[in-house]
């Protein structure tokens, strides 16, 4: 990856506009600036009478905020959109592949494609799932993949999010917002419309119940309304017409799950959970979770239940099972990848070993089983004390680092105070896997608001855009 | 529904509920407590809002005295005093928040934003704008959510645990504020009484929104008797006894349950006293028995509705 000018989403290289934004652009011209002042003042006061907040954790408790939204919107061509989603298709179709592969007959590691022993002593391997069916074979049915425009002007996957991605109702939010504020922007240009998600997300889970149930209950389970996602739960919840429900709501009978309805237990067929695997069930994993349900593991594994998503999914969204994913569509499907990964050094491999400790400067270095940015070394803003302490790290366990390249994410022009500045942003597109693939058009921009960040984190002081597909 | 859920709707609706009549009694008060004349009797009628409401023993323990400015205080604004206006819109929002998957958008829009508001106030502010005007605003706010709920909540067991907690919050309170008020109506049920007693009763009235009401109905001045039996036994008064008893059969005669037959009999036979009571009899009997009977009824029902619908012993 050469060192290029950063892309910017809007403008070409001599600040020309590109086409796709030549719309926009034309409306920012005529649009006078005390309108649009106005009018971004107002979408702060919506999302907060709405109530669009998430928590903050490790501050007082109930502090509220509000995820900063940006009026100028993250657009994609069509033809742009139309490879991205074939991309998505192909990779989620093999991660869900690679999951039943690695729970049952193991045949992508009896083949050698990937290290056996990186399957199956990986921490989030469960064995409570090997040769356990679920509906259909589907094991990660909300996939959010994190994907990011390098200076190159190409679409890399940066994460692929199996466990419980959120965000989603960010996405509709801020499209109906844009839509309140500024309706003359949609009837000018086919903008393709999003808010038919939660349609296909309770058809998806519909479509996953056990066979034999005909008018399957889905609920959500939720953590609760002091997770810093509750919104979204009980967005989501309410959207699609499904109980929104807590571990207590829940317990469980000879291996079938009941909620506690002013009515008596009620039987429930699929849950929609958004509780990790961790807290589901405190009598098979994290015995002191209060947030699970005691017995929901067994109940699963005798197929009474389904979960979405499935428990184990974690193993495939791994960043040292990340650099496998084109092998794994290689020999799932037979196909090339359509999106491209980020190339990555395993330093378990002596060759890639060597090329990261003498590149460290240029390098961001990952342990393979953190998150969240913990224990990272970001090579060109690292001091040579870093480096060389980090370095230390490296030579004692090797096998627990990756490394990637710098990434130059792209950027889109975005409101600090009262102008326009360029800010980097990511896309996670959501894909929904019932009896067939699903999603809508885009997905959820984020924005990094500080400058030169790449952070686009909610709570490192990311934000978001509207985005668009447009025709 | 959620056992959790209909427990959540129940106690959203009885604090959106509490708030106003509060406000109601606050602001009666207020009004009333500018017609007396001696400033040293003045802070006297701050003791009915605390008797209303049960709090004048936690109001002591924090106040040396009794007088408007630390009553208003205490029941408006202070954060503290879990029945306060402030509390109860704070409560309302977060029962409205653990439930959003079941109410409206509107209808969680309305709490949010009230319970916005209300973080912003302070005594100051709320002078600035006016007593009455303060008690006004939580008045419409809770008429805002009482008809959103009307015009936009599907009509599932959730309306009607909602509706259950509106009417049975409500039927307390006027049996509340009838008995703290007894005493004013019972010396003088064979005198026409004077300027004060008018005062005190049309208080009374306005504090449930039923003056207009009266004129309309009896087309006469306003007797202690009267004024009794409309707010205790008409059906076609909004914050009767019997208009509320009503609601609250009606909404436990459409979720009932295995469990909620007692509960359902229970509300039936208060219901029924109502409609066959006579005001006479209520009066000869002693009308502060009759209420502190009512009162202790109403608590029983509350119970028992807690029991068969909310427990989550009943599924196990």
């Amino acid at each position: 990856m050469a060192h290029l000018p950063l892309y910017n989403e809007m403008f070409t290289g001599d600040r020309s506009v590109r086409p796709h934004y030549a719309a926009f652009a034309e409306w920012l011209a005529e649009t006078p600036a005390a309108r649009i002042a106005q009018n971004r003042h107002a979408a702060d006061l919506l999302f907060h009478r709405v109530g669009i907040t998430f928590a903050v954790y490790g501050e007082s408790s109930g502090t509220e905020r509000l995820i900063p939204f940006d009026i100028v919107p993250h657009v994609i061509p069509a033809a742009d959109w139309e490879r991205l989603a074939r991309g998505l298709r192909q990779r989620v179709g093999a991660l869900n592949r690679f999951l039943h592969d690695i729970y049952h007959r193991q045949e992508i590691l009896e083949a050698g494609k990937i290290p056996a022993d990186q399957v199956r002593n990986n921490a989030q391997f469960r064995k409570e799932m090997v040769d356990v069916e679920v509906p259909g074979g589907v094991y990660a049915h909300v996939a959010g993949v994190d994907i990011v425009r390098h200076s190159d002007g190409e679409y890399y996957v940066l994460e692929d999010n199996l466990r419980t991605p959120s965000g989603v109702s960010y996405m509709l939010e801020n499209r109906k917002m844009m839509m309140r504020l500024f309706p003359e922007l949609f009837a000018q240009q086919r903008i393709r419309p999003v808010d038919h998600y939660p349609d296909l997300l309770v058809k998806t889970l519909r479509a996953v119940a056990h066979n034999g149930v005909d008018n399957p209950i889905i609920v959500l389970l939720t953590p609760g309304h002091y997770n810093s996602a509750y919104f979204e739960h009980a967005f989501l919840a309410q959207q699609m017409g499904i109980e929104l429900v807590e571990g207590a709501d829940l317990f469980v009978l000879n291996d079938t799950v009941f909620m506690r309805t002013t009515q008596g237990p009620q039987k429930v067929d699929v849950i929609y959970r958004r509780i990790d695997d961790d807290f589901l069930d405190p009598s098979a994993f994290r015995p002191d979770s209060m947030l699970g349900v005691p017995g929901l593991l067994d109940a699963y594994r005798a197929g009474r239940v389904t979960l979405a998503n499935a428990i184990g999914t974690g193993v495939a969204d791994d960043k040292s099972m990340y650099p496998y994913v084109p092998e794994m569509i290689r020999f799932y499907l037979g196909e090339e990848p359509i999106l491209k990964n980020v190339p990555t050094y395993l330093l378990r491999k002596p060759d890639d070993c060597k090329y990261v400790l003498d590149h460290l400067a240029e390098l961001v270095v990952k342990e393979a089983q953190g998150s969240g940015g913990y224990g990272m070394l970001v090579g060109p803003t690292s001091t040579s004390e870093e480096r060389e302490r980090y370095r230390r790290r490296i030579v004692d366990a090797p096998e627990r680092f990756i490394a990637q390249p710098t990434l130059a994410l792209s950027c889109v022009p975005t409101f600090v105070g009262d102008e326009l500045s360029d800010r980097h942003i990511d896309l996670r597109p959501y894909v929904l896997t019932g009896s067939d693939i699903h999603f809508v058009p885009g997905g959820l921009t984020r924005v990094a608001l500080r400058e030169g960040s790449l952070v686009v984190n909610s709570s490192q002081g990311g934000g978001v855009k509207d985005t668009w597909v447009v025709d | 529904m959620l056992s959790r859920v209909a427990s959540n709707l129940y106690w959203m609706s009885r604090y959106v509920e509490r708030a106003e009549n509060t406000a109601r009694v606050l602001d009666v008060t207020w009004r009333m407590s500018l017609l007396v004349k001696e400033p040293q009797l003045r802070d006297q009628e701050w003791f009915a809002p605390l008797n209303i409401t049960g709090t004048l023993f936690p109001f002591s323990g924090r106040h040396d005295s009794v007088c408007a400015r630390e009553v208003l205080h205490f029941m408006a604004l202070d954060p503290d005093n879990p029945s306060s206006i402030y509390a109860c819109a704070r409560t309302a929002r977060e029962n409205a928040r653990a439930v959003r998957g079941s109410i409206t958008s509107e209808m969680w829009e309305v709490l949010n934003s009230t319970w916005l508001e209300m973080q912003h106030m302070d005594e100051e502010k709320m002078e600035q704008r006016g007593v009455s005007n303060f008690f006004d605003w939580v008045k419409e706010r809770s008429h805002l959510f009482r008809g959103v709920t009307f015009g936009t909540m599907h009509r599932d067991d959730a309306y009607d645990f909602a509706r259950m907690g509106t009417h049975m919050e409500r039927a307390d309170s006027t049996a509340r504020i009838l008995d703290v008020k007894y005493h004013i109506l019972l010396p003088s049920v064979k005198d026409v009484g004077g300027a004060v007693d008018y005062y005190q009763w049309s208080a009374v009235l306005r504090s449930v929104s039923a003056f207009e009401a009266y004129r309309k109905v009896y087309r006469d001045v306003i007797t202690p008797l009267k004024l009794a039996e409309l707010l205790i036994l008409r059906d076609d008064i909004p914050r009767s006894l019997r208009f509320c008893l009503k609601q609250v059969c009606d909404s436990l005669g459409r979720v009932q349950n295995a469990q909620s037959v007692g509960t359902l009999r229970a509300a039936g036979e208060v219901l029924t006293g109502l409609q066959c009571g006579r005001i006479s009899d209520i009066f000869a009997n002693g009308l502060h028995e009759y209420l502190t009977e009512f009162l202790e009824s109403m608590e029983k029902l509350s119970q028992n509705v807690q029991a068969s619908f909310f427990s989550s012993r009943m599924v196990e």
